[in-house]
């Protein structure tokens, strides 16, 4: 009720003239633009989500299965026959592990460069700073494709041709301007007065970095350094030149993809694209961060 | 130009559990300057809206004239409004802003460029039209932001805290500017603020809002002079009503209230059936009278604090054991701990019940 | 925010902070750059030739490459803009599971290119789900040979559904990301002022998007130059692109000059696109928002 107990009135007494009745006409159009845009929801979530689906029926279906015509696009006749042929030919299983430890050598080694260089960025005004970033953003639209083969003859020459290591500095490089901008825009969303005040309590610069930032900036740190597993993790180019004997799973599919059988093609589509669901999992809260911090 | 009906609305936000508007009932007149006015939360921001027809009400009604709007869309209700952050477009010319909801609605050019150049002469921004809103002063920008607003020619204009965002001296000068301004124009307006000075020097009738409800509607002096609850006494005025607990005692046609240490004030005959009964008086600093020298009809209080503001001087004391704040002449000074005698006259003080707050005699 | 880092200071620390990722991109982009533009007019004796270019320019199969690159990334840009616009829109209107609908559609954001091409040949293979679907509902009889090396037009249109699929999740979210800086004043003020909702889309939303368009436009063009995996997991080698030629010169044919040099062609069409987006969407300096 809106009126009080007593006199005043909450409002004067309406007048007597008669209110038009409600008109739901409106809310019925409301509602009914609701309907259609969940329909239009599901069409996008179908055009998106059904190849994936597709593809790990087609990794956990047997040879058999895929060598029939019409396919069944429901999933009757499971079996792991393919998936583990695959994970038993040649080269995969290695590949994998190379991929996974040029995955983690790629972020640490991006971090550990990367951000020192966006804390630079976040706490201090030297000359330099707006070049520098404009360094940054040229250098994240140049065509890796450029690079491969130059750094393919440099490696060779400087012997690391072929090498875990080889791979993960050209991953991590690739990563840089992009964890420098992440961990920047990150170092910046902290405020400085509670690194001043760890400061004035009596710690170095470094502890006061140690104990209070690096706390605070864990959560956009951790997704820069997924963002760098990812692109290791899918990067096809570089690891495909740099690479004869050590290769990473996208390196290997990729070489073998044209004398290879279609089911093991299907299985390695699959095992790529396993992790990237995880990863989207993991990064889903900061995936907007990562992009708005980087535009300006 | 219209009137505006709301009949009991309702609305909870999404995951909140409790109402922002709780069955709310409010009418505004042909022409008429309402202010809501209440803290944050209280929902009168959300009542705006719901006029405006950017929420939609759970249950209730908007009528605006003779139409049902309720489930309309903004734009077809013929409004305007004044955002608190102005919301005036960065990508395009101060002329381009002001032109924008003619343009939207295809008013003719030659006339649109009329009604742009009366609107801008009106807010003084004649000179800037050609510039981008970037090149503007804050308080530039809200001239921009009514101009495009009062262009419109619409039923009713909406204006939500458009005074906040501004420093204190460019808000006094605005806040005079613009009741000129839209004196002058008509409109049938609706505004929001938490700032009860603008609340009282705006508006033709204040509505006092606090969780969800409306706790008094009247025009400005009533509201501040007689306010319904102890809550709208404490929200109006600087500083904000005093209030005095005491209990209400007397014999035969005698009423007074015992604010203990033997100090007591006459009381209206009207509250002897609550003779007994605890009470809350309330009294504004400014209608206390202060002297030195006892008296009979006044109290004795102790000074805690003296602060002299400029135009007049802020006395905190204690009277009878409770806190009482008393405004007197800017000449008048005291030193803490000194003893001084007020005088509250009986018809400066109101009377309100100490569990629900609410006023035991109306005006 | 940060500090005057002034001669005061005993040591540089801002510089020192920065020294190990200035050399790190020296030597990882600086000098191959450098090195791949100096091979590319090398010729085997190491004097300068253009011997190099002549054999790039003398191969049908490059000036194959050089057509679909362009015309796949004239037409996947329009097509994945629009496509991300929409959606972003269709967010916008926070639907009731919008959070799930989010995580999906940004899903193909860590799909490898490969790995994308793989997931569209199990659709478009001959004995793939879409025949598989076409043929059980009784629209042809045999299926379509969507991997038909004498057709490019069929070619072209498979790796461009691929493509649409896996890159639009990067326009997607930046465009997410450009719209929630955009605070909803500027949107709630339109429609009280009378705009529709394509109004509102064309006079408010999309100019305000600019900047975050620019940068999704000039990245994704420069990517979509660089198309090669995709192409290589559906169609092998019928259907050349010009990193896909890079690659061979590269490692098949063993001729890293040539290589270099194709590869230039790619840096060259991204500093003109880039260019070109910079100038055609620039906006006046005093349009910058405070």
């Amino acid at each position: 009720m809106s009126t009080v107990a007593t006199p005043p009135a909450a409002a004067p007494t309406p007048e007597f003239t008669e209110l038009p009745p409600v008109d739901r006409a409106p809310l019925r159009r409301l509602r009914r633009r609701r309907v259609l845009l969940q329909v239009a929801c599901v069409l996008v979530t179908l055009f998106m989500g059904v190849p994936l689906y597709l593809i790990t029926l087609a990794a956990f279906s047997s040879r058999e299965t895929l060598n029939k015509f019409p396919k069944s696009l429901w999933p009757t006749e499971l079996s792991t026959d393919t998936l583990k042929a695959f994970l038993s030919s040649t080269g995969v299983l290695p590949a994998f592990l190379n991929s996974i430890v040029i995955g983690l050598g790629s972020l640490v080694l991006a971090l550990l460069i990367g951000a020192p260089a966006g804390y630079a960025i976040a706490r201090f005004l030297f000359r330099g700073r707006e070049p520098y970033q404009l360094f940054l953003l040229l250098t994240r639209a140049l065509p890796i494709v450029v690079l491969s083969v130059p750094l393919s003859q440099l490696f060779l020459r400087a012997g690391v041709y072929d090498t875990v290591l080889a791979v993960v500095l050209v991953h991590a490089g690739l990563s840089l301007p992009t964890t420098i901008l992440i961990t920047a825009s990150v170092f910046v969303a902290v405020p400085r007065d509670v690194e001043e005040a760890a400061q004035l309590f009596g710690c170095t610069r470094f502890e006061a970095f140690r104990r209070v930032v690096v706390p605070m900036a864990l959560p956009g740190i951790a997704a820069a350094a997924i963002f760098t597993f990812v692109l290791s993790w899918n990067e096809v180019l570089a690891a495909a030149v740099l690479t004869l004997n050590n290769r990473t799973l996208p390196a290997q599919v990729l070489v073998s993809l044209s004398d290879s059988p279609i089911a093991y093609r299907f299985a390695g589509g699959f095992a790529l694209v396993v992790p990237a669901l995880l990863f989207i999992l993991l990064m889903r809260r900061y995936l907007l961060n990562m992009w708005g911090s980087t535009l300006r | 130009m219209a009137e505006v009906r709301m009949r009991n609305l309702v609305k909870t936000y999404p995951g909140g559990s409790v109402r922002a508007t709780d069955e709310v009932t409010l009418d505004v007149a042909d022409g008429e300057f309402m202010v809501l006015l209440g803290p944050s939360g209280c929902g009168k921001t959300t009542l705006l809206r719901m006029v405006a027809g950017l929420e939609m009400p759970d249950d209730g009604q908007v009528v605006i004239g003779s139409r049902d709007v309720t489930y309309l869309p903004p734009r077809d209700r013929n409004l305007s409004m004044v955002f608190q952050s102005y919301a005036v477009f960065p990508h395009k010319r101060v002329r381009a802003n002001i032109a924008f909801g003619l343009r939207m609605r295809r008013v003719d050019r030659a006339k649109a460029k009329r009604k742009v150049d009366w609107a801008a002469e009106l807010l003084q921004l004649t000179p800037y039209l050609d510039r981008y809103p970037s090149q503007l002063s804050g308080g530039q920008r809200q001239r921009v932001a009514v101009a495009r607003a009062i262009v419109m020619d619409a039923d009713v204009l909406l204006m939500d805290e458009p005074l906040s965002n501004l420093d204190a001296l460019l808000r006094l000068s605005f806040r005079a500017e613009l009741k000129r301004l839209v004196g002058e124009i008509g409109t049938t307006t609706i505004y929001v603020t938490h700032d009860q000075v603008e609340a009282l020097s705006l508006g033709d009738r204040v509505a006092v809002m606090r969780e969800g409800r409306i706790v008094q509607c009247d025009n400005p002096i009533s509201v501040y002079d007689v306010p319904a609850s102890e809550f709208v006494g404490g929200f109006l005025g600087n500083p904000p009503m005093n209030f005095l607990t005491g209990t209400l005692a007397g014999t035969n046609g005698q009423v007074q209230v015992d604010l203990g240490s033997q100090e007591s004030l006459p009381a209206p005959a009207r509250l002897a059936e609550f003779r007994g009964k605890p009470v809350r008086v309330g009294v504004r600093a400014e209608a206390i009278g202060v002297s030195r020298e006892p008296r009979d009809d006044a109290a004795r209080c102790v000074v805690e604090v003296f602060e002299p503001l400029g135009a007049s001087v802020l006395i905190t004391a204690t009277l009878a054991g409770q806190v009482i704040k008393v405004q007197a002449p800017a000449s008048f000074r005291a030193e803490p701990g000194e003893e001084l005698w007020l005088v509250l006259s009986q018809d400066s003080l109101r009377w309100y019940d100490p569990d629900s707050g609410v006023a035991l005699i109306a005006a | 925010m940060a500090s005057r880092a002034g001669p005061r200071r005993q040591l540089p620390v801002p510089y020192l902070l920065l020294l190990p990722s200035v050399v790190m991109m020296t030597l990882l982009f600086g000098w191959p750059l450098l090195s791949g533009i100096l091979q590319a007019f090398q010729g085997p004796d190491g004097g300068f030739t253009l011997a190099n270019w002549e054999r790039m320019i003398g191969e049908p199969r490059f000036w194959e490459a050089v057509r679909n690159t362009l015309l796949l990334t004239a037409v996947v840009i329009p097509i994945q803009f629009l496509f991300a616009m929409t959606m972003a829109m269709l967010l916008q209107a926070k639907p009731k599971f919008a959070g799930f609908y989010f995580y999906l559609w940004a899903v193909p954001l860590a799909v490898s290119d490969l790995a994308a091409g793989l997931v569209w040949l199990s659709i478009f293979n001959d004995v793939g789900y879409l025949n598989s679907v076409l043929v059980n509902l009784g629209l042809v009889e045999h299926g379509v040979q969507w991997q038909l090396y004498s057709e490019p037009s069929r070619l072209f249109f498979i790796v461009l559904v691929a493509e649409v699929w896996r890159a639009t999740s990067l326009v997607l979210i930046i465009v997410v990301a450009g719209m929630q800086v955009i605070p909803k004043d500027y949107d709630e003020a339109a429609q009280v002022l009378g705009a529709t909702f394509w109004q509102r889309l064309w006079y408010v939303t999309l100019p305000l998007l600019r900047p975050s368009l620019q940068v999704a436009l000039i990245l994704r063009t420069i990517l979509a130059l660089e198309a090669f995996a995709v192409a290589q997991a559906l169609t092998g080698r019928n259907f050349p692109l010009l990193v896909g030629e890079t690659y061979e010169w590269a490692v098949q044919l063993q001729n890293p000059a040539v290589a270099s040099a194709v590869a230039l062609v790619v840096l060259g069409l991204s500093m003109v696109v880039a260019i070109v987006y910079l100038r055609a969407l620039r906006q006046p300096s005093a349009v910058e928002s405070r």
